[in-house]
């Protein structure tokens, strides 16, 4: 008798059970539902589309008919624009990569030790994160570095006498690459000096009393075998972003060098060069798509080898 | 000895720190400079460090200016900045607590493929999203520039990140009122959770407002110009005078400086919960 309550009381607990995870399976798809849906929506429904139109010749139409296998691949990389276009992004990234983070990390170990005026300084660098870049591209281009006389650039030359520089205009020299690499400097800098400071301030005080009882002493040996090794994980993390964002550059080199002729042969990087194939004159969708592709390939390889390298995800020692 | 070199260290680092902060200021200088003057101080030998007199009359003219679509743009600017942040404050919110909080057998494949999203580089689908855009009909039209940029997995990250850290013991005593996990959500936790919807409110907005290449793709008739395209378009075709275009500069950025100082508490903690580093 009492066996026989049991096993209905749990048969009971087990409905109840079921009931109940079938309510919470319900409320997590209320919850999730529409933000996945989206997701899958607008951003795997293109990838996969994408890739289904890299293998067609799809000139002004995305329901095309005829599949050309590889071609738009091979095309694609026979193609020495693109090639270049790589290239100016390795280029890119070598100049900006190392100037943010030596800049950023500078600025946070300077700000974190203040004693006074800290939020006015902290405030100062990361002011630019809020600029867009192509307003950024614009002071850049109409007044700092301003091919003519009037530019601050060039006026700040001519008090000591020397002749105007054609900045944007010229590729030899190629000064249009200090106009590139600043204007993503100014506006990133505070960002990552951001990222720094909050890394610093977890990093805990005695780990600086040991270090000071063991002898070392403040400034560049404190820095060299506490401070730099504690920052590890950020540092890692402050490489990987600078590396994707350098990747997608696209607002600052088609405001500072394209004009009312077009973006001149040089300087373009991936997206660019993207830009123009894909949605420039005879919107060849399935040559852009197979770019696209390409160029996810090549973010995704970096960043693994990146991680590999860094060993991102190791825990910190 | 010791003490004086520690002294002249500190100076140092605050001279160099005040050089460096007024070279960071230059460009809104230049901004509030050229946007005040009249063209021909701008284009005057010699460097004045500011116009002669204020010309706020820059800004009449600037909008009284039929070739300039600078109010509509403005106009564009703040529904689509406005739109995505409500839309994707609501939709990576309810996301993000549902995958830290409802348990379900999806839940850890879901967070996957949202991570999975975030490894992305969005510029990377800007062609295929323009495809799928373009077939929905949407070019040209405010729903093609707001709609698609509404799922951000970074959103649904961070909110995911501080749901698992929310006080369990609000929740529960909630529903030991009988709330539900609907009721629950709205009246318990959203009003405790301002600062992270302060946070990520703040950092979509600016996204928004300074976004370009989407704009640039899909916003291609005149009508659906942001701010930015419009500042775009004038500064690589140069067909508007120098101190217009800074005055159009100029309008576009204010708000946003003044969103920034006000909000800035909330951005760097922002930026700091997204927990790129843990």
């Amino acid at each position: 008798m009492t066996a026989v309550t049991t096993a209905t009381t749990a048969a009971r607990n087990r409905r109840k059970g079921n009931h109940r995870k079938r309510n919470h399976t319900l409320w997590f798809w209320i919850f999730v539902g529409p933000f996945a849906a989206g997701l899958a929506l607008f951003t795997y429904v293109p990838l996969g589309w994408s890739v289904y139109l890299s293998f067609f010749d799809a000139h002004n139409t995305v329901t095309p008919s005829d599949f050309t296998g590889l071609d738009n691949y091979a095309a694609m990389l026979a193609d020495p624009a693109f090639r270049s276009s790589l290239a100016t992004f390795a280029l890119f990234t070598a100049f900006i990569v190392p100037a943010t983070y030596a800049l950023s990390l500078a600025l946070a170990l300077a700000v974190n030790r203040l004693r006074f005026a800290q939020a006015f300084f902290r405030s100062v660098f990361f002011l630019p994160a809020a600029c867009s870049y192509v307003v950024a591209a614009l002071v850049w281009k109409l007044s700092l570095f301003n091919g003519v006389r009037f530019g601050l650039a060039n006026t700040v030359l001519g008090w000591f006498g020397a002749e105007p520089v054609a900045w944007l205009a010229g590729t030899d020299p190629p000064w249009y690459w200090l106009v590139l690499v600043t204007v993503r400097l100014w506006l990133q800098t505070g960002f990552y000096m951001v990222l720094f400071l909050a890394g610093l301030q977890r990093i805990p005080p005695r780990l600086y009393e040991a270090a000071a009882l063991d002898g070392a002493r403040p400034g560049w040996q404190t820095f060299r075998h506490i401070t730099f090794p504690a920052l590890r994980a950020t540092s890692v993390a402050v490489v990987l972003l600078l590396v994707i964002g350098a990747f997608q550059a696209f607002d600052e080199f088609y405001n500072l060098l394209s004009d009312a002729r077009g973006y001149p042969p040089y300087a373009r990087p991936p997206l660019v060069y993207l830009y123009y194939t894909a949605l420039g004159q005879g919107q060849n969708l399935g040559l852009g798509s197979a770019g696209a592709v390409i160029l996810a390939l090549v973010i995704a390889v970096v960043t693994v080898a990146q991680a590999r390298l860094t060993g991102l995800g190791r825990k910190e020692e | 000895m010791d003490d004086a070199l520690v002294r002249a260290g500190r100076a140092l680092r605050l001279v160099l720190l005040t050089v460096l902060a007024a070279l960071f200021l230059i460009p809104f200088y230049l901004l509030v400079r050229n946007g005040l003057a009249t063209e021909r101080e701008i284009t005057a030998p010699g460097w004045t460090f500011f116009p002669h007199r204020a010309h706020w009359a820059n800004v009449r003219e600037l909008f009284a200016d039929p070739d300039v679509p600078m109010a509509h743009a403005l106009l564009n600017s703040t529904l689509i900045a406005v739109a995505t942040t409500l839309g994707t404050l609501l939709l990576a919110s309810l996301a993000g607590y549902g995958l830290a909080r409802i348990p379900c057998r999806h839940a850890n494949a879901v967070f996957y493929a949202v991570l999975g999203t975030l490894m992305v580089p969005a510029a990377v689908t800007f062609v295929p999203s323009f495809v799928l855009v373009s077939s929905l009909g949407w070019i040209s039209t405010l729903r093609g520039l707001i709609v698609p940029t509404l799922f951000s997995a970074f959103a649904c990250f961070v909110f995911r990140q501080y749901f698992l850290g929310f006080p369990r013991e609000l929740e529960d005593a909630a529903q030991v009122d009988g709330l539900g996990y609907w009721r629950t959500y709205w009246r318990v936790v959203v009003p405790n959770s301002r600062p992270v919807f302060a946070a990520v409110g703040t950092i979509v907005f600016i996204g928004a407002w300074n976004a370009f290449l989407w704009p640039l793709v899909i916003g291609q008739s005149r009508d659906a110009w942001t701010v930015q395209v419009a500042l775009s378009t004038f500064t690589t075709a140069q067909v508007v005078n120098i101190h217009e275009l800074f005055t159009a500069a100029a309008v576009s950025i204010v708000p946003l400086l003044v969103v920034f100082l006000l909000l800035q508490r909330y951005i760097v903690a922002g930026v700091e919960r997204s927990g790129i580093d843990d």
